[in-house]
């Protein structure tokens, strides 16, 4: 390798992913670990560790953007989707044509008209609902532009269990970078150029969580939730498809891959949203609860909304949504769809 | 003030900004010309053989390459094309059969020989022939009729065909970021790429780069323009060089986009279509031909690559449209473009006007009042990004970037064809919307939008094709309605233009009942069966609906519809 690909790489944002994600770039490269606030940082570099993680040698924690930016020609922005656009405005005065942005969140970005919010909008289209990579060509001058996605919890990462992920982008050479990267013998990388479609994939599985959340505080097993898997998984595509995605992404490590996890991981907030809506509980007194906003909920009216736009028929987020925000229970939810007439298995292939 | 003529024509005359031809790079390109074709040739020998590195691609390359050609010969023959057509191929045909059995140590030569014999006869075939004698002339000529028919036909007195009271200027109506691109053509290279909707495009637009003081620009012009005589010696003299759509293989594409590839690198300003074609359907193009296109952004790297001192010569995308109230084969072009809709089949290029039709087609355009608008948009660098005065690139936060970045990788400047596709295809999606922005809307294109859509919202249960079906006599729009329903998409399209997201014209800012009248007076107004009539209740009616459906497409594309 020459002098120039020993360039140090940069995370952003200090989460439990983004310290997950700092500690396997480590293996190859020297990584700054930025987060937003300066004690943090010397936290971080006193106590060498983040969020109970021991920090790789090769992690070096950092409040100052302008000098990872300066310094790593290849960032890795790891913040959740509601600060995204944010952090993008605050990095990208020191962004240069040459960079290259490969990010790890899931959500959607949202900009509203003055006047409206996400509760009171009725419809919602592509111009308002935003993926992370689209939010870093509007915000800054970088287009080489990637994304990592797949059933990725950072827990099991951390304990070095066998996993894998999509880097997905339009550039081969983004993707390849990305592999470089992050491969080692425990961290499997696929490739995927749809990047769209697997930043929705990644976005629209919460909302089949919380479903599956649901089934299993209504006590139901396996077969339940299979069916609620493949079922959900088509939905999936529905909606990705209408949103800008394309089939293959779904059917991916990123699209299934990530589902399956995600269905079958009681500790996550989305699947306990669920749990405890079946359980009877108003979904106001189980947010109050949480420290942090469950993804999935959002999700939920966003794609509502762009099914209703785009006219896609999406039975699942819809009956969530009456669940969660219109007082339907859980039975009725349910009964509804185990009524419901057209029982067309696959008809997108 | 009424509005309902143009606002006064500030369109001036520019001096030119190169004054001798001889400094101008269309002319050293053509001076030059055997080297410049020899130096494509070389160029695009290399680029193919790395894209078929092994004998066995190279040879399958040249036999299928033979094969289309032969093909073509039998199937789709011009008038343009060479005498020698039909043996050249043959002959080619013939050293190549058996070749690939042969042993490759004696044989090793003769691909590469035929593979020369071939790109060197493309790159002659694609090669300009500007000469300034014959530009002087054209232009002098082209002025000359233009404003003697404008004159004769306008001011109705007798000897009025000698004056010079009208020129073109008060014909065409060039807007737009005139200045800036004059600004841009003495900074860098300009690549314009105007929509295509007619013809009379290339020759309207050769007009255009002479009347705003730019040296003549070398053009992409479909090989079919110069089956027409009167054409093929307007765009000769123009700078011209050819491209023929017929010819799919990959030498010859290889070879035409080297060709502009080198010529952009030499600082040649340059003209191409990147629909490709006319827009069959009247929609502002949608998706652009890539090909000529990514020789622009690869130019620019080349430049960045090759350039070892001082400033590196910038290349500067500058879109246009070209805004008609009529388009002569409009009924042809929609009628070509409803047959094939939904069926992905070959389409035959065929011109059924020759240059009699032109010349009526030109005086029925001098005689009645049909105003042309030409947009000139903003410049791009090759990333599509906006340009300031000075050539320099900005974020959409105004701040200056440097385009080289785009390139480098790992801190130099690679060669990366992915890249680069990708790079072209989020340029040609700027190209497109940056059409939509500049397009400058008629009052004819909003009454044929308007009328159509109405009719459609009428039948809600057709589909285009039954709805284009209906016999004309059922279709009647009463005149309050319609009036009511122009006023609110109007107000929709004002609305539109405050957001930066199209352009109209001034007249469209007048009283209602005027604008209508002026839309329908003008909208197709040389069409034998006009696409809007009023009748003798002072409703709406149509005489061609498919024609209608031509020129209201022109307006789709900004979710109009929801306010019909």
């Amino acid at each position: 390798m020459s002098s120039t690909s020993e360039k140090p790489v940069g995370v952003i944002g200090a989460g439990n992913f983004g310290t997950v994600i700092a500690n396997i770039l480590a293996i190859n490269r020297k990584v700054f670990l930025y987060t937003r606030d300066e004690q943090t940082a010397a936290r971080i570099k006193s106590e060498n560790q983040n969020k109970g993680y021991a920090l790789h040698p090769n992690v070096e924690p950092t409040h100052d953007l302008q000098q990872v930016a300066t310094q790593c020609d290849v960032l890795f922005p790891m913040v959740p989707s509601s600060h995204f656009r944010e952090m993008m405005r605050q990095l990208s005065p020191y962004l240069q044509p040459y960079h290259i942005l490969i990010h790890g969140t899931k959500g959607f970005d949202i900009t509203l008209p003055d006047g409206q919010s996400l509760e009171n909008i009725t419809r919602l289209t592509r111009q308002q609902v935003k993926t992370m990579s689209e939010v870093i060509q509007e915000e800054s001058v970088v287009v080489r532009v990637g994304c990592l996605a797949g059933p990725n919890l950072a827990k099991e990462l951390a304990q070095r269990q066998p996993g894998a992920t999509v880097v997905a982008s339009h550039f081969n050479e983004v993707i390849q970078l990305g592999k470089r990267l992050l491969r080692n013998d425990r961290f499997q990388v696929y490739e995927n150029n749809d990047i769209v479609g697997v930043e929705i994939a990644g976005v629209l599985k919460n909302i089949i969580a919380i479903a599956s959340g649901a089934l299993s505080g209504l006590g139901y097993g396996e077969n339940a939730k299979g069916l609620l898997i493949s079922r959900g998984a088509v939905e999936m595509v529905y909606l990705g498809r209408a949103l800008g995605g394309d089939l293959k992404a779904f059917l991916g490590v990123a699209g299934i891959g990530d589902l399956v996890t995600t269905c079958n991981s009681p500790m996550s907030r989305n699947f306990t949203v669920g749990y405890r809506l079946a359980k009877g509980e108003k979904l106001p007194d189980i947010l109050a609860d949480m420290t942090e906003v469950a993804e999935g909920v959002n999700t939920v009216r966003i794609a509502k909304k762009c099914a209703d736009h785009y006219k896609v028929r999406a039975l699942i987020t819809d009956r969530l949504y009456k669940v969660l925000f219109e007082g339907m229970t859980v039975e009725e939810a349910l009964e509804f769809l185990m009524r419901y007439p057209l029982n067309v298995d696959i008809d997108f292939i | 003030m009424e509005l309902l003529e143009e606002k006064k024509n500030k369109n001036r005359k520019y001096e030119p900004i190169l004054h001798g031809i001889p400094d101008w790079p269309v002319y050293q390109l053509s001076k030059n010309r055997k080297e410049f074709v020899e130096l494509v040739t070389r160029n695009a020998i290399e680029r193919i053989k790395m894209l078929r590195p092994t004998r066995k691609q190279l040879i399958d390359e040249l036999e299928a390459t033979a094969y289309r050609e032969q093909n073509r010969i039998k199937r789709n023959r011009w008038r343009v094309d060479p005498k020698d057509d039909s043996r050249f191929w043959s002959n080619i045909k013939n050293e190549l059969v058996g070749l690939s059995a042969k042993d490759p140590e004696t044989t090793s030569a003769v691909e590469d020989a035929l593979l020369e014999k071939i790109v060197s006869r493309y790159a002659n075939e694609i090669a300009g022939n500007f000469k300034p004698n014959s530009y002087r002339f054209t232009r002098e000529v082209v002025k000359f009729w233009f404003q003697r028919l404008l004159n004769g036909a306008r001011v109705k007195k007798f000897g009025a065909f000698f004056r010079n009271q009208y020129t073109l200027r008060d014909k065409i109506h060039v807007v737009g970021k005139v200045k800036m691109l004059r600004a841009l053509a003495k900074k860098g290279t300009v690549v314009m790429v105007p929509t295509h909707f007619s013809n009379l495009d290339s020759i309207l637009i050769g007009w255009v780069i002479h009347s705003v003081g730019l040296p003549a620009f070398i053009y992409g012009a479909g090989l079919n323009l110069f089956n027409i005589k009167i054409f093929a010696y307007f765009m000769n003299s123009l700078g011209a060089y050819k491209v023929d759509r017929r010819k799919k293989n990959l030498p010859y594409l290889e070879t035409l986009k080297m060709y502009s590839n080198q010529a952009i690198q030499k600082g040649a300003h340059s003209l191409f279509f990147p629909g490709g074609t006319r827009s069959r359907s009247g929609l502002i193009e949608k998706q652009l031909k890539l090909g000529l296109l990514s020789t622009a952004i690869e130019a620019q790297r080349n430049l960045y690559q090759q350039t070892t001192e001082g400033e590196v010569r910038k290349i500067f995308v500058v879109p246009v449209t070209l805004n008609y109230n009529f388009v002569l084969e409009a009924p042809d072009l929609i009628e070509d473009y409803l047959q094939v809709k939904g069926k992905d089949r070959y389409l035959p290029e065929e011109d059924k006007y020759g240059s009699m039709e032109l010349i009526r087609f030109m005086f029925k355009f001098f005689t009645k009042g049909s105003n042309i608008s030409v947009s000139i948009g903003p410049g791009l660098d090759v990333m599509g990004n906006y340009v300031d005065d000075e050539g320099n690139s900005l974020d959409p936060q105004g701040r200056v970037i440097d385009t080289r970045g785009y390139f480098i990788s790992n801190g130099s400047i690679t060669d990366d064809k992915q890249r680069e596709d990708e790079y072209t295809r989020m340029l040609s999606q700027r190209i497109v919307s940056e059409y939509h922005r500049i397009n400058r809307v008629f009052a004819s294109h909003l009454a044929a939008f308007v009328a159509f859509e109405m009719w459609q919202k009428k039948h809600p249960k057709l589909d285009l094709f039954s709805l284009l079906r209906l016999p004309e006599e059922e279709l009647e729009l009463d005149y309050t309605e319609y009036r009511d329903t122009f006023k609110r998409v109007r107000k929709k399209l004002y609305e539109l233009k405050d957001a930066g997201k199209v352009n109209h014209a001034t007249h469209l800012k007048g009283k209602v009942d005027q604008v209508i009248k002026l839309g329908i007076e003008n909208v197709g107004i040389f069409h034998l069966k006009r696409p809007l009539l009023k009748n003798k209740k002072g409703n709406i009616i149509t005489k061609d609906l498919t024609v209608l459906y031509y020129y209201h497409n022109r307006l789709v594309g900004y979710e109009l519809e929801q306010y019909i």
